[in-house]
């Protein structure tokens, strides 16, 4: 794929002599929905910390856009174009969603006002409560909050940590027609997820995850009949 | 484009947005009537006790109040839990007096270190260009600066190491920086700069900005710690509301979010560490000014641990709360308790006033405000115009749907 934003080689990632991701190679083809699936402790989190600059990968290369990223700060990386939503949404509680807003445009130094406006025509919602402390918001709003303020800093790539996590399935789906309609507008979605459902639904190309090592891929739709994913993490 | 103008007023210009442009000016004439007042009170009305009491204890609450903001810059909006304070102060009340201390004093200020190693003195050095009072007026405000600066290349030093810590350990560790500055101060060998553990004093206080006309004094000293005290805080409240500000706000929120938005931790954790440490400095300069003498051995912890019930008091995460509880902890302490310790109350003898017993009532009032107002005075709200505008309008708004609805329903 000679078309890839993000290229992932034979990333490895340890947490204090424990091995979390243990080289894996993966590419994120520009304009499309990718999703990793797996299970709890599959790494899948560490991956995504590691794009970001989170955490510092023990070897293994990450290549966005032609230019090597390993192991930059997340200052760095941000600013090139890729986001990350935190898991468990971290919006900021004390602060109003306005400000939540404008932290995602932290390191932008021009106008805000059209994103703003983008951001709010995407949810709605976020306008309403535009002078409301971020922690006065439901989940579901906060969720919004936490994927509008990623937004903030026009990213090419986004990365999404469990957005369904703790929402009611109507929230779900919701968030997921979000996905698509931000990926429509040309953002590359990289999303994590243990609702396999709903990722594999919404994905054009999907990666499983287990014990720190990709073991199957292929398009959404493949994934989503194969027999071994069925079992594993469709409850089928 | 007219639709695009249109879209940008929709964004920036809210309701929100005026009612804090009158509140500034409301803001403005409130300050500017309360310094006429302060300045007649002082000079046109005949001393009374009442007056001779209020305007020192003023002073000093202007003071604690600008300790306890920036205090609060640190703990409550950037979450940093650090104990430095009173190690900050000091370096600025040294910095402060040392460069103001005039050279004809040198001799008997330093009088067991040979009159001092450094031989001049800021305020009189431009007292020779200026004039006298303008010179200690100038000059003093320069030896501020000055004060800070120091305060703030400490922190700056200190920072590297100590900002990786988390918490309690941050804590712990700028407790034991204050400590060892104190200790430091102290140190006989630097005696020649320090005065050694002995007194700094004759350095240009308040009193040498009054100008005398004819047979009148004006006093203008008087006002000076509160115009030091009203810009900083001022420029502290411009940086909480800045983009920084909201940094720094989201750093306490969330560690992990904040970086992942591309916030550099560590350069603004520094940021709000140096600042606040500069404006402590400039709050021991002040302290320094008002008591007219300044020794490293009253630096103690316990005024650090003062000025965090203070903040605690008033609300972690409030500038407003801040300064009102500096006010009013500073009139319960020094004026208003102080008859506990006297003996009696009205001439009638009571058994249990005798000294410290103010002390005592003292820690049960904070007891109580600290169980029945967890919050403080103020929570993490601010008290201004703006916010008073905005509940009016809210008010008669409310009023005002209240109105058409019953109308609708007779």
């Amino acid at each position: 794929m000679s078309d890839a934003i993000l290229k992932i080689n034979d990333l490895k990632v340890n947490y204090g002599g424990i091995e979390a991701v243990k080289g894996i190679s993966f590419d994120v083809p520009k304009g499309e929905i990718i999703t990793l699936i797996g299970a709890n402790g599959a790494g899948k989190s560490s991956t995504l910390r590691a794009i970001a600059g989170l955490v510092k990968p023990a070897s293994g290369s990450i290549v966005f856009n032609g230019e090597d990223i390993t192991a930059k700060d997340p200052t760095a990386i941000v600013t090139k174009g890729i986001t990350l939503v935190p898991e468990g949404r971290k919006i900021f509680p004390d602060l109003t969603v306005l400000e939540n807003l404008r932290i995602g445009a932290y390191l932008r130094n021009d106008d805000l006002t059209d994103d703003l406006n983008w951001v709010y025509d995407l949810f709605p919602r976020l306008k309403e409560r535009s002078w409301q402390a971020g922690g006065t918001l439901s989940g579901g709003e906060q969720q919004m909050l936490a994927v509008g303020r990623a937004l903030m800093s026009r990213p090419k790539v986004i990365m999404m940590d469990e957005p369904s996590l703790g929402l009611a399935p109507i929230i779900v789906r919701g968030i997921f027609d979000i996905i698509k309609e931000i990926n429509k507008q040309g953002v590359t979605v990289l999303l994590i997820e243990q609702n396999a459902n709903m990722a594999l639904k919404t994905a054009d190309l999907g990666y499983v995850m287990e014990t720190g090592r990709i073991t199957m891929s292929g398009s959404g739709a493949e994934l989503l009949s194969d027999e071994q994913v069925k079992k594993a993490y469709l409850g089928a | 484009m007219m639709n695009k103008t249109m879209q940008k007023e929709r964004v920036l210009r809210t309701p929100d947005e005026i009612a804090k442009r009158q509140g500034m000016w409301l803001t403005i004439v409130a300050l500017v009537a309360l310094y006429v007042l302060l300045f007649a009170l002082d000079n046109f009305l005949k001393p009374s006790k009442f007056t001779l009491m209020l305007i020192p204890v003023l002073k000093k609450g202007a003071i604690y109040s600008l300790l306890c903001v920036s205090m609060n810059l640190l703990n409550g909006f950037t979450g940093l839990f650090s104990l430095g304070q009173a190690g900050f102060m000091l370096i600025g009340a040294y910095a402060y007096s040392i460069f103001s201390i005039p050279v004809a004093q040198h001799a008997s200020v330093y009088q067991y270190f040979d009159g001092g190693a450094i031989q001049f003195s800021i305020p009189e050095a431009l007292g020779g260009v200026l004039g006298v009072n303008a010179g200690s007026f100038f000059g003093a405000i320069i030896c501020i600066i000055i004060a800070g600066l120091a305060a703030a290349v400490f922190a700056a030093l200190i920072g590297i190491p100590v900002l990786r810590l988390k918490s309690d350990y941050l804590a712990i560790a700028t407790l034991g920086f204050a400590e060892i500055i104190r200790a430091f101060f102290q140190w006989d060998s630097l005696g020649a700069i320090t005065n050694g553990s002995n007194l700094l004093r004759k350095y240009t206080a308040f009193n040498d900005m009054n100008i005398q006309i004819g047979a009148k004094v004006l006093k203008f000293g008087t006002i000076f710690p509160f115009l030091i005290v009203m810009i900083s805080i001022l420029i502290i409240v411009l940086l909480i509301n800045s983009s920084y500000g909201r940094a720094f706000k989201a750093i306490r929120d969330d560690e992990v979010a904040a970086e992942a938005m591309g916030i550099n931790l560590f350069k603004h954790k520094m940021l709000s560490f140096v600042i606040s440490s500069f404006f402590a400095g400039v709050g021991g300069a002040l302290l320094a000014m008002f008591q007219t003498t300044v020794q490293a051995s009253a630096f103690m912890s316990a005024m650090t641990y003062e000025i965090l019930l203070i903040v605690v008091i008033g609300g972690i995460g409030s500038v407003s709360g801040s300064c009102i509880a500096a006010f009013l902890y500073i009139a319960c302490s020094e004026w208003w308790l102080r008859f506990l310790d006297s003996g009696s109350v009205a001439g009638i003898q009571v058994p249990f006033f005798r000294d410290g017993f103010r002390k005592v009532v003292f820690s049960v009032v904070i007891m109580i405000i600290v169980l029945f107002f967890s919050q403080g005075i103020m929570g993490n709200k601010e008290l201004s115009f703006a916010g008073l505008i905005r509940k009016i309008k809210a008010k008669k708004a409310a009023k005002a749907v209240k109105a058409t609805a019953g109308g609708a329903a007779k």
